[in-house]
């Protein structure tokens, strides 16, 4: 079976693969370290990180990811005396492995005509990309348990368990509110969602504006940012990765950047038209209808991050018995009712 | 004066604040606003354009001076009187109001017979000081004032910290000191 496959198509493929996660994800990334301090900082009148410099030459703070990193690379790895080792090493591992993997999914671009044969722009084809990007979020909560468990920490313990309750109520409201585009679309792939959106003229977002709504709070929720940041906390509570230090922390971190560039991402091609700009017809114009395809789904991608951002530096937090009651109690019945709703009308207009 | 009473009427939960996306939306204006007003004023400021208030209220604080208010307790100063003499008269009432017993003056005789005496040495540890200005206000002669308008007072040792009377006057420039593994 993989024989069968020809070798310009899997080198394809890895660079694809590649691009989305190391040039697109981890370059996102480091530039959210970037973009979530100064952006913070001008909207509280403030300058921001501006002191990092190479020769004297600062660019607006643009070195601190890369302080950043070496900091984190350079730190003692300390792992606590009660820790269980392996588990304690592994737990970041999956956390940012799950992240990392739904960015392979995710439909940068469709299928464009170059060179006399079809390149199809998504770096991992799959008929059914929704589901396993929720899936692999999903999954991510065994890293959260597992740092927990593994530091030897009872108050690491507290904030898995935290964490775990949180990330499963928000994991079943994402989806919850994604079955009502996904009965309109009549798919679970993010190209024909994308290709629904293009042929019926019209973004998800005006026809499912609830869902849309439930799906970027829920997502914040799940990516553990403000105003759901109990999980971690940056200062003042005690959170999961509480034994955790150097790069393994850093990890961590990470994760939730990648995590939110998942959820923004899954938006965009389910809500926002994906790699759709209106007015052109892009698969029919070659490499330069692909690259904008691309650049169309990045900025719209980069654009939400933006918004969640700044939801993150204006909110105040919830407390916890709150963040778990807007999970079941409200968004859960809410995104069902949405789908019954959706389901009903879908049956009235046939 | 008769007490008034002022009630404070609190803001109805209605369902738009129930909701809360309408109140978010409200706070994101705030917020939005501020981002783009700020962002706006740095880069006309970027391209040389004057006139503009700035896009933030950060002091750049080594490479620009510290603020302080006008009432700010800063380090101590002794004051001299008209012909140079220190006007410290060693009453010690400094050295026993002060919480901190940072201060410590020996005394002698003074060679005006119309004062009877004078500081001999005056040393004051500001690594111990609290900086509450108690000194100040006992002072029955104006002699020593907390108005050097200097903050950063530091030193690679505790020894250091301690200033004497010349230059408390300012009549002798503290040498700033070398840390020891050097």
């Amino acid at each position: 079976m993989m024989l069968a496959i020809p070798l310009g198509d899997a080198l394809f493929t890895v660079a694809k693969v590649l691009f989305a996660v190391l040039g697109f994800g981890l370059g996102i990334a480091a530039l959210l370290g970037w973009v979530e301090r100064k952006q913070s900082a001008v909207m509280q009148d403030r300058i921001g990180a501006n002191r990092a410099s190479i020769f004297g030459i600062t660019i607006i703070g643009l070195f601190h990811p890369l302080a950043d990193a070496i900091k984190l690379l350079t730190k003692e790895d300390f792992v606590a005396k009660g820790a269980r080792k392996p588990l304690h090493g592994l737990a970041p591992i999956i956390s940012l492995g799950c992240g990392m993997f739904c960015l392979a999914v995710l439909p940068f671009g469709g299928v464009i005509e170059f060179a006399g044969r079809a390149w199809d722009l998504r770096p991992i084809a799959l008929p059914m990309g929704v589901p396993l990007v929720l899936a692999a979020l999903a999954f991510g909560v065994h890293g959260i348990v597992m740092a927990g468990y593994a530091s030897g920490s009872n108050y690491g313990l507290l904030g898995a368990l935290r964490g775990a309750a949180q990330m499963i109520a928000y994991e079943v409201c994402l989806a919850s509110a994604l079955a009502g585009p996904l009965f309109l679309y009549g798919t679970l792939d993010f190209s024909q969602a994308v290709q629904w959106q293009i042929s019926h003229g019209v973004w998800g977002i005006a026809v499912q504006p609830l869902a849309f709504i439930i799906f970027l709070t829920a997502g914040a929720a799940v990516t553990k940012r403000i105003p759901f940041d109990l999980p971690e906390g940056e200062s003042e509570i005690v959170g999961y990765h509480v034994e955790y230090s150097g790069m393994k922390f850093g990890m961590f971190m990470m994760t939730d950047f990648f995590e939110s560039i998942v959820i923004c991402g899954v938006v965009t091609a389910l809500f926002l038209g994906g790699w759709a700009i209106p007015g052109l017809d892009l698969p029919s114009r070659g490499l330069v209808g692909g690259t904008l395809m691309v650049a169309s789904f990045v900025t719209k991608v980069l654009l939400l991050l933006f918004l969640l951002m700044q939801v993150r530096w204006s909110l105040p937090r919830f407390r916890f018995d709150q963040v778990l009651g807007l999970g079941w109690k409200n968004l859960l019945p809410l995104a069902l009712l949405n789908f019954l709703a959706t389901t009903w009308a879908a049956y009235l207009w046939r | 004066m008769a007490i008034t009473v002022r009630a404070v009427v609190r803001p109805a939960r209605t369902f738009a604040t129930e909701i809360y996306l309408v109140e978010i939306a409200r706070g994101l204006a705030i917020t939005f606003r501020h981002l783009f007003v700020n962002l706006f004023r740095h880069a006309m400021r970027a391209l040389g354009v004057k006139g503009l208030l700035p896009g933030a209220v950060t002091i750049q604080y080594p490479e620009d001076p510290a603020v302080l208010g006008a009432r700010a307790r800063t380090r101590h100063r002794l004051l001299k009187r008209d012909d140079g003499a220190p006007r410290c008269t060693a009453c010690l009432l400094c050295e026993t109001i002060c919480p901190a017993k940072c201060i410590r003056i020996t005394a002698e005789n003074a060679p005006d017979p119309m004062i009877e005496k004078r500081a001999k040495t005056f040393d004051i540890d500001l690594g111990m000081c609290v900086f509450c200005g108690y000194c100040v206000e006992a002072c029955p002669v104006d002699a020593i004032h907390m108005d050097a308008n200097e903050v950063a007072i530091s030193s690679y040792s505790r020894k250091d910290m301690i200033w004497d009377m010349p230059e408390l006057l300012g009549d002798k420039p503290k040498l700033s000191s070398k840390p020891v593994w050097s």
